[in-house]
């Protein structure tokens, strides 16, 4: 018999016996359609999750002022004065200093705000115009605060979204309002964009004034309580700390690094953090991808060997009528190979349009993922063409005889 | 009448092994049969009659002895060979039909000349031929579960002899079909024969066993 008519031949029984072939290709759709589900819903998690890490900013360094230290009581970090606004501009203004992009020299402190009625107690952060861009900050209504309300001191303010909602209420929009911190009264230019976070991380209880009426207006300072500082790319983040460290150590003279005034803390230290979590989240994915695609393949390995096995008289009763041996396999394999790869085509479709509907759903990225769907096609058509060509063997191995006695 | 033997076996023997017994279903069987003959073999059930024909028809290999078919000592044959054999050398009949089932019966009697590799087109002429022949030509495409089993087993005969075997080797052929219908498929064997088909076929029933023009009694294995 000729490839060919092997084919029809196959083609045929596989017609004659709809539920059978029904049942086969349901078995081999659900194994691969659950896999690739499970493995694109698990990447678009996991996509979900670092770009929300990234949204903090990678590329960010952030120097703060060493801790003081009387006899052997050390300060909390960033008590000391040491960092002033003249850092900062020499950090931008430096040619030895190649790796940073951004500069953004900011003070910041806790204190209660009020307006007409209702008050609250927030962060003011004086900054500049840089910080928008270091801290990758968006701005929902109005503008964000420029270089000229920094040089001429002015009187405004950009806030949160969860100081709008705590002094105006819920779904305002206060621009052109004012309000009053440390008893002066600052007009709202702009209210930033929700980020989320909560407690001490919330960045969106936060109100932005001018860096330089922050120092002089509202705490009568010169210093500043950090200098964050952007990267030009994340992989860039140890020269630039090493840079600017050496840079700094410079200006204040100070010789031995353990004695520095300040420290410099980078985003990549949290980032490294989070990588390890999204890097046991990935190792938990694959896990979840290894069990389903075990699961699924038992599953087209039961179908293929009930519906093989069950055959075992047929195959009997073929040898009985001439066939050999390896006409017989020849047709089972042909067999098994358009199940699997029609169950496997319907089934990828299948999962992707799962996928779909419920990264829709939980408002998740859509990913597909051309290995992962690979490789669940590969593994669930393997199985299934194994399992559908060992029970075949295994039949055709026996006298006719004992095929055709087979219960 | 010259006789030319087709099928001679020598000193056969079966023995069934479990873990537990021995079962000894055939001892020592030496016969002949010639060609154009046609050979009831009779006995109780478990007398071996089964296993000795399923020797026969190469479906099942003897313990011990010897076994030729035309003249071909089938012991020592490939199992590829054995398939060869089994294709064009034997036609085989079985008590439970044994058709491929929601197949039409035209495919069905096809089916051995596609393992032969007669082409296509000469293969549904013979088919036709030969289920005309066992007078089902309006029930070729109906599907072997739409047929009565008198029906089913003309179609089993017609693939059996689609092939232009040697010799018809029938096990029971009558045993799951109606007296009526058995007597038409008797009428058809009688007429094979006189045809010159050798026929060997096996019945525990005298009044099909009467059709035969020799009668082969076995008992515990052995001929007697």
């Amino acid at each position: 018999m000729s490839y060919i008519e092997l084919i029809i031949e196959s083609l045929g029984t596989l017609k004659l016996n709809k539920m059978r072939t029904f049942l086969a290709i349901l078995g081999i759709v659900i194994g691969i359609g659950s896999v690739i589900a499970l493995l694109s819903l698990g990447q678009a998690t996991q996509a979900m999750i670092s770009s929300q890490i990234e949204s903090l900013g990678s590329n960010l360094l952030t120097v703060n002022p060493g801790s003081t230290r009387q006899g052997n009581v050390a300060g909390g970090a960033g008590s000391k004065t040491t960092l002033t606004l003249d850092d900062a501009a020499a950090i931008s203004g430096s040619t030895q200093i190649t790796t940073i992009a951004k500069v953004s020299p900011e003070l910041s402190r806790r204190t209660q705000v009020t307006t007409g009625g209702s008050n609250t107690n927030t962060q003011i952060v004086g900054v500049t115009a840089d910080y928008l861009d270091v801290h990758k900050i968006g701005i929902a209504t109005g503008n964000f605060i420029t270089d000229r309300d920094v040089t001429q001191m002015t009187k405004v303010a950009v806030i949160g979204p969860q100081v709008a909602t705590d002094l105006f209420g819920v779904g305002s929009t206060p621009v052109g309002q004012t309000i009053r911190i440390s008893g002066k009264t600052f007009t709202i230019i702009g209210i930033t964009e929700s980020k989320g976070g909560t407690g001490f991380m919330n960045q969106d209880d936060i109100i932005f004034v001018p860096l330089t009426t922050a120092q002089k207006q509202l705490f009568g300072v010169t210093y500043l309580s950090s200098i964050a500082l952007e990267a030009k790319n994340a992989d860039l983040m140890t020269s630039a700390q090493d840079e600017v460290g050496y840079f700094l150590l410079t200006r204040h003279k100070i010789s031995d690094p353990a004695q520095a005034d300040f420290s410099i803390f980078s985003q990549a230290d949290i980032l490294n953090t989070a990588t390890s979590a999204t890097g046991t989240f990935t190792a938990l994915l694959s896990g979840i991808a290894a069990i389903s695609l075990l699961v699924g393949g038992i599953g087209i390995m039961n179908i293929m060997l009930v519906t093989v096995t069950e055959r075992t008289r047929e195959i009997g009763l073929r040898k009985a009528l001439g066939a050999k041996k390896k006409v017989i396999i020849t047709q089972f394999l042909i067999e098994s190979i358009i199940l699997t790869f029609t169950g496997g085509v319907i089934g990828i479709l299948f999962g992707l349009i799962v996928s779909f509907i419920i990264s829709k759903l939980i408002n998740a990225p859509f990913i597909i993922s051309p290995s992962s769907m690979l490789l669940a096609f590969a593994v669930s058509t393997g199985i299934g063409i194994l399992f559908g060509w060992y029970p075949a063997k295994k039949a055709s191995d026996l006298q006719p005889i004992e095929a055709l006695r087979y219960e | 009448m010259k006789t030319t033997p087709i099928i001679e076996t020598f000193h056969l023997t079966k023995i069934y092994k479990t873990e537990l017994v021995e079962t000894v279903a055939l001892s020592d069987i030496s016969f002949t049969i010639s060609k154009g003959e046609f050979v009831a073999i009779m006995g109780p059930s478990g007398s071996g009659k089964s296993t000795l024909m399923h020797i026969i028809g190469a479906l099942d290999k003897p313990t011990s002895g010897q076994y030729l078919l035309d003249g071909i000592d089938v012991g020592k044959l490939s199992d590829d060979e054995l398939a060869d054999i089994r294709n064009q050398k034997i036609g085989f009949i079985f008590q439970a039909f044994n058709l491929l089932p929601r197949t039409t019966t035209l495919a069905n009697v096809m089916l051995p000349m596609s393992y032969a590799g007669v082409p296509k087109q000469q293969r549904e002429e013979r088919a036709k031929k030969y289920l005309e022949m066992v007078g089902l030509k309006d029930r070729m495409y109906h599907t072997s579960n739409q047929i009565s089993g008198g029906q089913q087993q003309r179609v089993a005969i017609a693939r059996a002899l689609v092939m232009n075997p040697s010799i018809l080797l029938a096990d029971e052929p009558t045993g799951n079909i109606a007296t009526t219908q058995a007597e038409e498929i008797m009428a058809i064997f009688t007429k094979l024969n006189k045809e010159g088909h050798t026929i060997v076929m096996i019945t525990h029933e005298p009044d099909i066993a009467k059709h035969a023009k020799r009668i082969i009694h076995i008992r515990d294995g052995k001929i007697i």
